[in-house]
């Protein structure tokens, strides 16, 4: 495609992106380099059912001309980034100062907000992805030898996981995992364990979500594998029939280096989605047991009675720079392949 | 304290002639959009805000149980969301620290008349709130499970941690205590009740400094921790909702909850056997101290400082149509404690006036508070599931708000 008509070509999308995409992150990380205003603080007279207490209540009027002053609020560099609900600098220095083992030093580190919520994040990116692939793809072989008439309605049930909204499907199962519901009962049956909780444990916990975010993210894999398995050439594999390879021969030697790319790209996107990992954790009341960089933006937006934007802020372009990083060695690969194809 | 108590026991001559007054029902201009919290007493309530408005009312109310999250944003908007919010002594101050509710004043004077003076929320002298009704955690218990075992009814939760104890060894129930456990504001106001409780201060006296990892806060804690071992082991999802769905089968023998809590639990359905067993009782006391482990509240209604006149107006008249019913306190008398004029307190409100006759403390209100209760929510479960010392998990709950105290610029 010559330059210029590419230019055109792409310049909608390229304008969208820049007004939906990248100026909210530029503003994002505006954001983050400030801090709020000094609240000015008077005491005042307050009186209720209870009685009349003397109390203090933030100046509305100092605190607006301060306000209308600098209405971005304080300058605060990278400090909110360093604080210690995200990198922690300090804390780690002194923990790495105070402590005698790694494992003491692990613990402390593992305790402060964000690296508990990397933590997760990671767990479930890399315990959830691998499985997503391979049984997508061994739901698509599967799906791709049936009978024509049977493959319309299987393929709607099998993407079904995918449609239901994720908050929907983790509330669901939530529900099924509880003490008197059906899974929860069944397990404690099954373990003879009258006090087994799929919630009480954060073990159990992080292996229900985990289980829950397979569940969810495999439909895609499998949609993709199944479009791309429609491509796979059938002479090769004919060849390969009449010169008596099995059925397992064939896939590992023909199927599966034709999808390849395609199973790039579909750990591309699970890694980026499931860096992005929020719902479940409502769903499944799991806040308590197991956060997220996502669920972190969250709790400063929400979960606050005032919405700490610079901390959300800070979190986003930390959860940007992670994503980043973790798809680095992919898009290198890509690249190369890339490369070399041309 | 004097004054809930006077306004609770002596009954009102009351006069439903608003003489010398506008009547505040029946509105026609204007648009009445409201946020309250989610539960029946405030549906109850709700129902006669309707009323009031009238048909001809352009009439919006909103529930959620989020409506502490929602609020800040949705009424900072110009024009705001919702032309009126629910508020209690907690969710005020948040409101207040930006300006997003007006004085009430010239409307009190106008549609008031029928108000009593304490139902008046005045702050720096201007009235910001009209409070409705009176509310506090207090214990509830079922009375044939403590005859049968030959329990006291528990007034320390030394005593309720006994009798929980002794239900549970006698094989009746496997969890027999329950209360809001669940990450997030409702351990936070555990913890809350607890520490004040134990004559806990939360701020070193007047700065904005924390003041929770003392002596105090691990007594606290450590009763807390007694109190879960005690509870269904799925406690740190189970809100007050969830509490009360354990009550009702029959699965609880003891629960510190919401006085509130009354107008579903003892409402005509579910089981009416053990609705029949279930009494309430006031607020235990801990460690020692002489005052009830719970905190004070008061809900009432509030006006968005960003809305026009016209709806303030129409939303306030329905609103404090409502709060000065005399039917609506004495058609539903154990919904909850009402501040209304002319009301006769049900069976259900002796816990509340309890605990205001024992000088229980009012839910502070600090305007850092609010952080102060968001790191309490976050940083206390790793203490209750065994994974860090209290005095750890105190010191995460001053880090916590110190960071996000500095952020909002109160520190």
């Amino acid at each position: 495609m010559p330059h210029r008509t590419f230019f055109w070509f792409i310049l909608p999308t390229a304008l969208a992106m820049i007004l939906f995409i990248g100026l909210p992150i530029v503003s994002s990380f505006f954001q983050s380099l400030h801090i709020e205003n000094e609240q000015v603080l008077m005491e005042v007279e307050n009186c209720d059912p209870f009685g009349c207490t003397t109390n203090v209540r933030v100046d509305v009027e100092a605190t607006e001309k301060i306000e209308a002053e600098n209405p971005l609020g304080r300058f605060n560099g990278f400090g909110t980034y360093t604080d210690r609900n995200h990198l922690a600098f300090d804390e780690i220095e002194e923990a790495w100062d105070n402590t005698s083992s790694i494992g003491e030093f692990k613990d402390i580190v593992l305790n402060l907000p964000f690296y508990k919520a990397l933590l997760f994040t990671l767990t479930f990116c890399f315990a959830v992805t691998p499985p997503v692939i391979v049984l997508g793809f061994i739901v698509a072989l599967s799906v791709n030898t049936l009978a024509k008439s049977l493959k319309g309605l299987i393929v709607f049930g099998t993407i079904l996981p995918m449609i239901v909204t994720p908050l929907i499907g983790s509330l669901v199962l939530f529900w099924m995992i509880d003490s008197q519901g059906i899974i929860g009962a069944s397990i404690q049956i099954l373990f003879d364990d009258p006090n087994l909780s799929l919630k009480a444990s954060s073990n159990l916990t992080w292996i229900t979500l985990i289980i829950y975010g397979i569940w969810h993210n495999t439909p895609f894999a499998f949609v993709v594998f199944y479009a791309a398995l429609q491509t796979v050439p059938q002479d090769p594999l004919e060849a390969a029939y009449i010169d008596g390879a099995t059925r397992f021969e064939r896939v590992r030697f023909i199927v599966i280096p034709h999808l390849y790319p395609v199973a790039t790209f579909i750990m591309l996107i699970c890694l980026m989605d499931n860096f992005r990992v929020f719902e479940p954790i409502i769903g499944f009341s799991a806040e308590g047991v197991a956060q997220s960089l996502s669920w972190m933006i969250y709790q400063d937006l929400r979960n606050e009675n005032k919405m700490l934007f610079g901390s959300a802020g800070a979190t986003s372009m930390l959860t940007i720079l992670g994503i980043a990083f973790l798809l680095t060695p992919v898009l290198i690969r890509t690249w190369k392949e890339f490369k070399t194809e041309r | 304290m004097k004054k809930l108590i006077i306004a609770l026991l002596i009954s009102f001559a009351s006069t439903s002639v608003f003489a010398g007054s506008h009547s505040p029902c029946g509105v026609t201009s204007g648009s009445i959009n409201i946020l309250a919290n989610e539960f029946t007493t405030y549906r109850i309530f709700m129902d006669e805000v309707k009323s009031c408005a009238g048909p001809d009312a352009d009439f919006n109310v909103t529930h959620s149980v989020d409506h502490n999250k929602l609020q800040v944003a949705a009424l900072s908007a110009n024009p705001a969301e919702f032309s009126a919010k629910l508020v209690t002594n907690g969710s005020i101050t948040p409101l207040m620290n930006d300006g997003l509710i007006r004085p009430l004043d010239d409307l009190v004077a106008k549609y008031g008349s029928n108000l009593n003076d304490n139902q008046k929320i005045t702050i720096d002298g201007k009235i910001y709130a009209v409070a409705f009704m009176a509310n506090a955690q207090h214990l509830w218990y079922r009375e044939s499970i403590l005859n049968d075992l030959g329990i006291a009814v528990p007034s320390t939760y030394e005593e309720v941690i006994a009798a929980a104890e002794k239900i549970k060894a006698a094989g009746v129930m496997e969890n027999p205590y329950a209360g809001a456990f669940k990450s997030g504001w409702n351990l936070g106001q555990e913890f809350v009740n607890m520490y004040l409780g134990h004559g806990g201060e939360f701020f070193i006296s007047g700065t904005a400094q924390p003041n929770v990892n003392n002596e105090k806060g691990v007594a606290a804690l450590n009763v807390i921790k007694k109190l879960t071992e005690l509870s269904n082991p799925d406690f740190l999802t189970q809100d007050t909702n969830a509490v009360k769905e354990e009550w009702e089968s029959g699965n609880v023998a003891l629960m510190h909850i919401w006085n509130s809590g009354a107008a579903s639990l003892l409402d005509d359905e579910g089981d009416q056997n053990i609705k029949a067993d279930t009494r309430l009782a006031p607020s235990p006391t801990v460690g020692g101290g002489n005052k009830p482990a719970t905190t004070l509240w008061w809900d009432g209604i509030a006006i968005a400082t960003n809305t026009s006149d016209e709806n303030a107006e129409s939303s306030f008249r329905a609103l404090v149509g409502a709060a000065s019913s005399t039917d609506l306190a004495n058609n539903n008398p154990n919904a909850t404690v009402w501040l209304i004029k002319g009301y006769t307190p049900g069976d259900t409100a002796g816990p509340v006036v309890d605990a205001a006759s024992r000088g229980t403390t009012p839910y502070p209100s600090f305007p850092h508070m609010s952080l102060m209760h968001g790191a309490l929510s976050t940083e206390l479960v790793e203490f209750l599931q065994g994974n860090e010392s209290a005095e750890k998990a105190l010191a995460d709950v001053e880090a916590a708000y110190i960071a996000k105290a500095t952020e909002q610029g109160f520190l």
